[in-house]
């Protein structure tokens, strides 16, 4: 991320950018003293250190394009425009949350927003965003979907069958995989044999590409072309991001399998206090700019937790809807 | 001498690393089950000791790795697969549905297939919907397969040994909840010959027929009831596949009423097996109509709304009151 670069935009879009991940990163962090505190039931997979993946994919998408996620949905979430509110009500259970309680942290998601409802099951979401694509192909809409996946997804069949069948179809999906090196306590080297995973792209006849996951601006590029190329009808594209979970992978899980050195380095690096070192190079930033952004979302945090917190809860009456049309 | 206590997942651990180093062929496949020692640390140790030879960890790829399991295991390799919970055994299913469940009858016998798969059932921590249900019907309905379903350690190390040695491909069902749960357990490995009940308590008026994580509700039910001068038998069946027909017989036909308990969703569960079962060897004992106690027929939800669906001690209470009337 060159301070050249930086200077291309609108301070606005910067700031947008650097608030959208400072909300990723305080929502994360409350809501895991939510969980230790246990006012929070089920279990958590965070996304601490991946906030530029989601906002810059995000960002290079329309709120009609689509996104799919996963297990660690948080961040695309709050990335695509699902609001806070809506997420923390579904967290604590309520009845008005974005799943109406049903989902919980691992289904998150807001149709209305672009988002299909997060999809648990490992590279389960990878096929139904090619479905999408198709949809969205044949109906001649110029909408796009990305699709997010971890680098351990690679490794399920779901992935090559999404993959390929997109590919054959020249389909507008955008293949994002947030590579944070490790599938739970599996390094990534253990499951593969190449160097990079964009390099399998080559084996659908796609276009791959591996960018800095951890910088916001490298993540929005890459993802703008890549949705371009898929609205011109040249896609899919397959995005590698590189990036780091600095925190556990599920609510218990101590990271032990994590060099301390390399989650040391990866620290320094991680994508929000990166982003606001180069942005108060401009002219235009300082270091209060951020500072004010960083209060009000805290704010904006705290006060959806008190929104999250006295939600009504779901009632027998809502057991039983939904389960068919 | 008191007697020695163990964990579930110690009973388990212990069964498996007993016939690894007796039978230096068999192997163990799944995903984080190294150094991590598997989702739910059943494998502790069992790396240190035998090795990424032995506990291979491999990549996230349920199906492919169960089709590996059934691949060593008709090259003479007796091979256990962990799936980490059950319900992505759906992924697992073709392997072992499709193709372990029948080899041996459509190749003429011409193959053993000694490969067990585990996997727990995890649910009322509020996971969501696909990380909550109890699959084991699915799998009972699969001719060639054995289904096991211990509810204590003293059965999950006695039944462990059994499915290894089987020959027949198994599915070793745990459950979450069971697995901190102490019980002697022998110290001498003492196979328990598979599709023969336990009568976990012996009652003379009605017959609770149960397995897994309802064993115990039913115990306290019948501890309840028997405050009210109602005298329960509780059946642990602790094998779906093979089904011990007679015992369940001998048992209905003692107390002429029957009420079948598990956590699985009503609509063709277990159950329904059961209560057909006894229409057909204890009709003629009955005193009353069967009743089932089971989960509600709905997707699992996350929050408050899950204590609603799954049934608890209480319920068993009321089922038996209702049966009794
Ligand atoms: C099919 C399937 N297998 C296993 C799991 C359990 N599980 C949840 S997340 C995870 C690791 C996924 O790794 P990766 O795809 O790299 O995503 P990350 O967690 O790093 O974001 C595993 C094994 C699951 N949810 N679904
Ligand atoms: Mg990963």
């Amino acid at each position: 991320m060159g301070t050249d670069t930086i200077k291309k935009y609108e301070k606005e879009f910067l700031l947008g950018l650097y608030e959208r991940m400072f909300l990723i990163r305080e929502f994360e962090e409350q809501v895991k003293f939510l969980f230790l505190e246990g006012v929070m039931p089920g279990t958590i997979h965070q996304c601490q250190g991946q906030e530029a993946t989601a906002v810059g994919v995000c960002t290079a998408l329309n709120n009609d394009d689509f996104i799919t996620s996963t297990h660690r949905p948080h961040g695309h979430a709050l990335a695509k425009g699902v609001s806070p509110e809506s997420m923390l009500i579904e967290l604590f259970g309520g009845v008005t949350g974005c799943c109406k309680g049903k989902g919980g942290s691992m289904h998150i998601g807001d149709v209305d927003k672009g988002m299909l409802p997060a999809i648990a099951i490992v590279g389960g979401g990878i096929p139904l965003a090619t479905g999408m694509g198709l949809a969205f192909k044949m109906k001649k809409t110029p909408q796009v979907v990305a699709t997010f996946f971890g680098d351990g997804a690679t490794s399920e069949g779901a992935f090559h069958e999404g993959i390929n069948m997109a590919a054959i179809w020249d389909l507008p999906v955008v293949f994002v995989c947030e590579n944070n090196f490790y599938g739970a306590s599996t390094h990534v080297n253990k499951v593969t044999r190449l160097k990079c995973i964009a390099d399998r792209a080559a084996g659908y006849g796609i276009r791959g590409e591996t960018v800095d996951g951890n910088d916001v601006l490298a993540v929005y590029e890459a993802a703008q072309t890549a949705v371009q190329e898929c609205r011109d009808g040249k896609g899919p594209v397959l995005l590698e991001l590189e990036t780091y979970r600095i925190t556990g992978h599920s609510r218990r899980d101590a990271c032990q399998y994590q060099p301390k050195e390399e989650r040391e380095r990866w620290k320094n690096n991680e994508p929000i206090g990166a982003f606001g070192r180069v942005l108060v190079t401009r002219d235009d930033v300082d270091e209060g700019d951020l500072e004010a952004i960083r209060s009000q979302v805290e704010q904006t945090v705290v006060s959806a937790i008190k929104v999250g917190r006295s939600a009504p809860e779901p009632t027998v009456a809502d057991l039983l809807t939904d389960v068919y049309a | 001498m008191s007697e020695r206590q163990l964990t579930m997942a110690m009973a388990i651990n212990e069964a498996i690393g007993n016939e690894m180093r007796r039978n230096k062929e068999l192997i163990l496949l799944g995903q984080d089950i190294g150094p991590y020692g598997g989702t739910f640390g059943v494998y502790r140790g069992l790396y240190d000791e035998f090795g990424e030879d032995r506990v291979k960890d491999g990549p996230l790829c349920e199906a492919a790795t169960t089709g590996f399991g059934v691949g060593l295991a008709l090259a003479g390799m007796p091979t256990i697969v962990e799936i980490e919970f059950i319900d992505f055994m759906t992924l697992a299913s073709d392997a072992l549905c499709n193709q372990a469940a029948k080899m041996r009858y459509f190749f003429g016998g011409q193959v053993q297939i000694p490969l067990v798969v585990r996997t727990p059932i995890v649910n009322r921590l509020g996971l969501g919907a696909q990380h909550s249900q109890s699959l084991e019907a699915w799998l009972m309905h699969v001719p060639g397969l054995r289904v096991m379903v211990p509810s204590n350690a003293t059965d999950a190390k006695g039944l462990m040994l059994s499915a290894i040695r089987d020959g027949n491909p198994c599915v070793f069902i745990e459950h979450v909840r069971l697995y901190g749960q102490k019980a002697p357990v022998p110290e001498a490995d003492v196979p328990i010959e598979l599709g023969k009940l336990r009568v976990a308590r012996e009652g003379k008026d009605i017959s609770l027929i149960t397995y897994s994580g309802m064993v115990k509700p039913c115990l306290d039910a019948a501890e309840a009831l028997a405050a009210e001068g109602v005298d329960c038998e509780v059946l642990d069946l602790r094998t779906l596949a093979p089904l011990d027909r007679e015992g369940i017989w001998s048992s209905v036909r003692k107390t002429g009423r029957a009420v079948i308990a598990h956590e699985a969703v009503k609509t063709a569960g277990v159950g329904a097996e059961i209560g057909q079962t006894i229409m057909e060897g204890a009709f003629d004992y009955l005193q009353a109509p069967v009743v089932r106690v089971a989960s509600r027929d709905l997707p699992i939800p996350t929050g408050t709304l899950q204590n609603l669906v799954f049934p608890d001690t209480a319920d068993v209470v009321q089922a038996v009151k209702e049966v009794m009337q």
